[in-house]
């Protein structure tokens, strides 16, 4: 079995996989990071999207030997101790973008790599960018007014820091 | 501030936006074991032999069983409804035995020590079909010499239910203008985003084994009392929690085969077992809804004032009848009349057996089938006779001083202004403009074509008072359950019956907590989903929450505050009927500084040192509502489509939902209710569809086939509400889950058709993909 090394929300693991292991199944079942959920397993709802090497990645669809030695971060690293206190995510509770939240982890992921490729997007430009992110709850109104409002937060953090 | 009608942010996002949830698949105890099971790959067929020796060798596999292995003790899964005396109930194993009857259903099953190890050894699991013939269209199903799906009961037909009112054939002989359609219900996939999932916990041993079922329901009371029914398992040593639960939308509206295996593995091994299910094992084994051929006659007079309507419903029952799968279409019946009068009403359902996944609730059950129909039945009347739309139905429609109405189909609509609604709806849609718009897009013959649709529904909900439940043969009540204990610090728990899963019951139900008891809304915690912390109640479904579940709480905690009144009372020596209670605290009329909070007075019960003659220490109340009457939320619902003529393709350009759903507890979750109902309408209108090939096999297993919309492929929404209290329940609710879903759909589509009209179009089937609207372009040119 080969050996990886990933670095997961800043904590650094090293376990003997199966090749075919997947990336969603190695965070959830062997390391117990089970804030990241499976909605599909074929990568058309995006519940399970996480960032590898910072880029958005759906970890149904990635082998866990493939994150081998590069970083991976979850919803539960996204905030200091979890606070939940990430722009995104607070922009989603005050927009009322989730209901069930199932999706909500990936859908907070795919919009900040949404967000770091195009800082300030306009309504159609979100709709478009989470486009392999499906919500069967909320109608995305919400969740696109979230995004957008998060934006503006993060553009406003970037200057005065 | 009072907290009903305050737009609360939700307590329940804080686990939610940082992964610290609790789905069911995130739990695994010391020990478990995971299942895996081997599905039907025909849709018909004689079992032979499954041989399950090889997989039984496998690494890490505990055990292997076919249906047969089970037979003994697997019972049958159960149906609530018998809906007439005569209905074909035919017995459904939970794994089937010697006959397989949709593609998907579980043959095996493998336990093993991981979910990898589990699903490999499904590949040595020996399955001997004999194919049999597969019924596929429900059409053709009721034929005479049709084949069989239960070859042992003569018939594919399961029931025939008839409601009759008024002299229709006199109204249909007299009527100048009668207008026969035939609209078809697609079959539709529910998809919540979270797979179902069970996992067991047996404890103890023998006879006295308990046993923790956590699954991805939305309803855990129903579910044990069922799953005790089914495994004879005594109902007392049945504890069902659901924890997190990712949506329903009536999927998880049922006692599902892999929820009582998951019971019986446990039993007979003696660990806890779990199984999540991947999403092509969900989309062809959980129920799906809709599914119906509708065959509607209007009759009208020339002024366009109906006469009467006559409903001659095919409902698709799917190979077995589950938990309430009789009984969703009939919720139909009383709807097809929608907000209108009319003198004569005839509805006949048959329930029909084929070779597919079972169907039963979706949300809105029966009623956006029929508000489909009679909301495209206006749109037909009023181009028929050459009327506004709107106008047609301004003719028809319960005027407001008309309330109460006993409407045609049996029930009483208590309140409603549909004159508002519509009015609203109409200023915000900007409908002049827009119709100006068509008719010059329509004179220039632009290829893109604009078309306006109109939706003017109304629905019941609150399901439901128990006596019509049982004059309807449903296997139980309607009632729901609530407590509320003010604890000795003064904080308060409040424990429901219903069950939420993503319509934020903890956030709302504090809010009536905190307002009728006068506490803050942080000192309500709200405890749901779980048998051995609510002891009874009817769950979640049927937008039936907030109008019996919240009204419950409303009663509970006004019954506290009157428990709390007589301690208070005594405490200060005072009258009762002197006292007032305002903002959690009870003063002495005239003695401003004599009061005391109902803090103080949860501390006085619990130390129970001085109370009242017979008044019983600590602080709290139970409430069992069950309702008087439904409650029917109504609305008007505007979509403007731009049809491109040479590709087909519909875009939504503006929608305009204006609902009333009575007085509104969190107006943010109401309109988040509306945004979701609205997409999964739209969703059915223009691009789900489940869809079975000749064989029966379903070839929409997957999200790439099955095509629930995105971001990108939905519009903005205008919502707006206006509010006109119910009046069977004193918090004025009225429910709001399901109207969205049933408004749409038939907005959409009139929009589309009113867009093609000048082309001779009268009808696109849904989904109206740019392939069938174009198609119907093709078509209705040519005639």
């Amino acid at each position: 079995m080969p050996r990886i090394r990933v670095e997961v929300d800043g904590e650094t693991y090293e376990d003997d996989v199966e090749p075919r292991l997947l990336l969603v199944h190695y965070l959830r079942e062997r390391l117990g990071k089970v804030g990241t959920p499976v909605g599909c397993d074929t990568t058309n709802c995006g519940a399970c999207t996480v960032l590898l090497d910072g880029l958005s990645v759906k970890s149904c669809s990635v082998l866990a030997v493939q994150a081998d030695g590069l970083p991976v971060t979850t919803v539960e690293g996204l905030s200091l101790d979890g606070t939940g206190d990430h722009p995104l995510q607070q922009a989603f509770h005050r927009a009322h973008a989730l209901q069930c939240g199932y999706c909500t982890p990936g859908m907070i992921m795919a919009s900040l790599d949404l967000l770091r490729d195009n800082p300030d997007p306009s309504e159609q430009e979100v709709r478009e960018g989470l486009e392999g992110n499906l919500c069967r709850c909320t109608g995305y109104q919400n969740i696109v007014r979230a995004v957008r409002s998060a934006a503006t937060e993060m553009r406003g953090r970037e200057v005065t820091s | 501030m009072t907290e009903i009608g305050h737009a609360r942010l939700r307590s329940e996002d804080t686990r939610l936006i940082t992964g610290r949830t609790r789905w069911t698949d995130n739990l695994t105890p010391a020990g478990t074991l995971h299942v895996a099971y081997l599905r039907s790959p025909h849709a018909h067929a004689r079992i032979d032999n499954v041989d399950v020796e090889a997989a039984k060798r496998r690494p890490n596999v505990v055990a292997v069983l076919s249906g047969k292995d089970l037979a003994e003790e697997q019972g049958a899964l159960p149906c609530a409804w018998q809906v007439t005396e005569d209905m074909k109930l035919p017995a459904h194993p939970p794994m089937a035995v010697d006959e397989v009857r949709y593609a998907g259903e579980p043959v095996a099953c493998v336990v093993a020590r991981d979910r990898y190890s589990a699903v490999d050894a499904l590949e040595d699991i020996d399955v001997d079909y004999t194919p049999l013939p597969p019924v596929v269209d429900m059409e053709q199903a009721v034929q005479e010499g049709a084949d069989l799906v239960h070859s042992d009961m003569g018939t594919n037909a399961s029931y025939t239910w008839v409601f009759e009112q008024g002299d229709l054939d006199a109204a249909m002989r007299d009527a100048p203008v009668v207008l026969e359609r035939r609209f078809v219900q697609q079959r539709l996939i529910p998809t919540a985003m979270e797979p179902r999932a069970v996992l067991c916990e047996p404890d103890g041993s023998g006879p006295t084994m308990d046993f923790t079922l956590h699954s991805a329901t939305q309803i855990p009371h129903i579910l044990r009392l069922m799953l005790s029914v089914v495994t004879e398992i005594p109902e007392h040593r049945i504890r069902v929690v659901a924890p997190d639960v990712g949506g329903g939308f009536g999927s998880k509206l049922q006692v599902y085969g892999e929820e009582v295996l998951a019971l019986l593995l446990a039993r007979r091994l003696g660990r806890p077992v779990k199984w999540t299910e991947s999403r092509s094992e969900g989309n062809m084994a959980a129920h799906h809804g809709r599914d119906q051929i509708q065959k509607v006659t209007l009759a009208a007079d020339r002024d366009g004032i109906i006469k009467g309507l006559k409903v001659e419903l095919l409902a698709d029952m799917g190979a077995y009848l589950m938990l309430v799968t009789p009984g969703v279409p009939l919720l139909g019946a009383f709807m097809f009349n929608g907000i209108y009068k009319m003198d004569a009403y005839s509805f006949t359902c048959t329930g029909v057996f084929t070779n597919k996944t079972p169907t039963d609730a979706y949300r809105g059950a029966g009623r956006p089938e029929a508000t489909f129909a009679i909301e495209r039945l206006m749109d037909e009347l009023a181009a028929e006779l050459g009327v506004d739309p709107i106008e047609v139905r301004r003719r028809n429609w319960i005027r407001h001083e008309e309330f109460p109405y006993d409407t045609i189909a049996g029930l009483t609509y208590d309140t409603g202004n549909y004159e508002a609604a519509t009015e609203k709806a109409l200023a915000l849609f900007e409908y002049d403009k827009l119709r100006a718009e068509q008719k010059d897009r329509r004179e220039r013959r632009d290829p893109v074509q604009l078309g306006i649709g109109v939706s003017t529904y109304t629905e019941m909900c609150g399901l439901a008072p128990s006596r019509v439940l049982g004059s309807l043969s449903y296997g139980a009540g309607g009632w729901e359950h609530a407590s509320v204990r003010v604890l000795p610090s003064g904080k308060v728990e409040v424990v429901t019956g219903s069950s939420a899963h993503g319509q934020g019951h903890e956030t709302a139900w504090a809010q009536i907590a905190s307002d009728r008891l006068g506490v803050p809304f942080e000192d309500v915690k709200v405890l749901h989903g779980d048998t051995a912390v609510s002891p009874k109640g009817m769950d979640t479904y049927g937008s039936r929450s907030l109008a019996v579940g919240g009204v419950a709480l409303y009663r509970a905690c006004d019954k506290v505050v009157e428990k709390a009144k007589a301690i208070a009372a005594h405490l200060l020596e005072a009258s009762e009927d002197d006292l007032d209670f305002g903002g959690g605290r009870f003063s002495v009329r005239g003695v401003e500084a004599a009061g005391l909070s109902i803090q103080e007075v949860s501390q006085a019960a619990f130390a129970a040192h001085d109370l009242p003659e017979g008044v019983e220490p600590t602080l709290d109340s139970d409430v069992t509502h069950d309702p008087d009457n439904f409650s029917f939320p109504h609305g008007t619902h505007l979509c403007a489509v731009e049809v491109d003529t040479e590709t087909g393709f519909t875009k939504i350009r503006e929608y305009v939902a204006v609902d009333d759903v009575g007085t509104v507890v969190n107006p943010m979750i109401v309109e988040g209710q509306v945004h979701g109902g609205l997409a999964q309408g739209i969703a059915q209108a223009l691009y789900e569809e489940a869809v079975y090939d000749a064989d029966g096999n379903l070839t929409t297993t997957t999200m790439a086939d099955y095509l629930l919309p995105s971001a990108a492929d939905l519009p903005h929404f205008t919502t707006d509400r206006t509010e006109t209290p119910a009046a069977g329940n004193p918090l004025g609710v009225k429910g709001v889950g399901e109207a969205g879903t049933i408004a749409s759909t038939p907005a959409v589509v009139n929009a589309i058709v009113d867009a093609l009209r000048p082309s001779g179009v009268r009808d696109v089937p849904m989904p109206c993909t740019p392939e069938r609207v174009w198609t119907a372009l093709r078509e209705g040119g040519a005639r």
